[in-house]
């Protein structure tokens, strides 16, 4: 029987793995923002089970280090779709230009 | 093991669908299933900002790109078929992945870290919650770093939106029904908000928590049709707030004669709790910030910087 910090551990391990084919294989970048913050998820994951260890208080360090790397996390994702959102606008508009016999 | 399960199950369907708005959602609902393996790993601060964050902010925040991708009628439309799945990617992936979980099997057993350490600076720290201690005193370097980095996201978010102004007053009219639930929630929110902030010295809490609550707060007010803050001086005001308020006090400090956010035992309390009432306002009004930024002008192409 596996202990439970391990299931815990190896789920974080996939978990950050899943991510990183996200990111490899997949063309849409929306999809590959979320497939990063997968795997950030299992990062957290990971640190958050060697930090528990089936005791009754949990080590205060990594939780803290979690906590900050999640806040860190959600801002990170919002530039990046600020910036998937600029990219898709300059698009657009160099495309309307291009079909825009006038010019 | 049936949550672990689930949630590789769920990471898997976000990058499987065809349907993007699917993987969206899914993701939401991985995010609230991390929450309770949060709680289940005895974590409960970061399950309560997890809960707050995923299910609400980012949420939000995907689903709102992902709804200005799709009037852009690209990229949000389920890819040709012939992405299929890229081999080598998969295989180097699982190479990884199984060494991985070797090297997890392997980890010694026992408690490791820095836990005795803790519990034995804790009644120096000003406050009897380790993770508070460790965040604002400990480690409060970090912590004051990490509000740098909002700051800079928050400025490069805006910068990139060109010619949005955070005191334009938003777009549409909100039903009677989101008036009523705005002017009922916002106020519970801004509570709850200061509830948690309190209970961070003693409990699972603190700076954090309150402050993505008080974003999300703002986050409806601005949907209900409301501007959280009027005045442009205010939102200057506010977005450092938390990032000058720990520089301020390290001065202080250093001027005193001590370290570089070095805390006197006796003042740490006060300290800590002024220093995480400014984060928890600075994260909450960041949060605001971020989404008001990428929200407008909703729908349209980003105006022109040019």
């Amino acid at each position: 029987m596996m202990a439970q910090d391990q299931i815990y551990g190896i789920a974080a391990v996939l978990l950050f793995c899943t991510g990183l084919y996200g990111v490899a294989a997949r063309p849409e970048t929306l999809r590959r923002i979320m497939a990063l913050n997968l795997m950030g998820a299992g990062v957290f994951l990971f640190f958050v089970s060697v930090a528990w260890r089936e005791t009754a208080t949990a080590d205060a360090v990594p939780h803290a280090m979690v906590l900050t790397g999640i806040v860190v996390a959600v801002s990170a994702t919002s530039f990046a779709l600020g910036m998937l959102r600029r990219l898709s606008g300059l698009d657009r508009k160099s495309r309307e230009e291009e079909d825009d016999p006038t010019r | 093991m049936l949550l672990a399960a689930t949630m590789l199950g769920l990471a898997w369907r976000v990058l499987e669908t065809p349907d993007m708005f699917e993987a969206v959602v899914v993701f939401i609902v991985l995010g609230l299933l991390m929450a309770v393996a949060w709680a289940r790993l005895s974590a409960p601060d970061i399950a309560l900002a997890e809960a707050a964050i995923s299910a609400g902010l980012v949420g939000v925040l995907l689903l709102d790109t992902l709804r200005a991708l799709t009037a852009g009628g690209e990229e949000a439309s389920p890819s040709s078929g012939a992405e299929g799945a890229d081999w080598v990617a998969a295989a180097a992936t699982a190479l990884l992945a199984g060494t991985l979980v070797v090297a997890v099997m392997a980890l010694p057993a026992g408690p490791v870290g820095l836990k005795a350490e803790v519990a034995t600076a804790l009644p120096e720290s000003g406050v009897s919650q380790p993770v508070t201690a460790v965040l604002l005193n400990f480690r409060g370097y970090d912590t004051w770093l990490e509000l740098g980095v909002l700051l800079i996201a928050v400025i490069g978010v805006l910068s990139l939106r060109g010619a949005v102004r955070l005191t334009d007053p938003p777009p549409g009219d909100a039903g009677p029904v989101l008036s009523w639930l705005v002017r009922v929630l916002v106020p519970t929110m801004v509570l709850v908000a200061g509830y948690l902030l309190w209970l961070g010295k003693t409990a699972a809490g603190g700076a954090f928590q309150a402050g993505v609550v008080l974003g999300a707060a703002g986050v409806l007010l601005w949907l209900g049709g409301r501007r959280p803050i009027v005045s442009e001086g205010l939102w200057k005001v506010l977005l450092p707030l938390g990032f000058s308020a720990f520089l301020a006090v390290a001065v202080s400090l250093m001027s005193a004669g001590r370290l570089f956010l070095d805390f006197p035992p006796e003042q740490a309390g006060i300290l800590i709790l002024s220093m995480e009432t400014a984060a928890a306002i600075s994260i909450g009004a960041t949060m605001t910030a971020l989404f008001i930024g990428l929200h407008f002008p909703p729908g349209n192409q980003p105006p022109s910087t040019s």
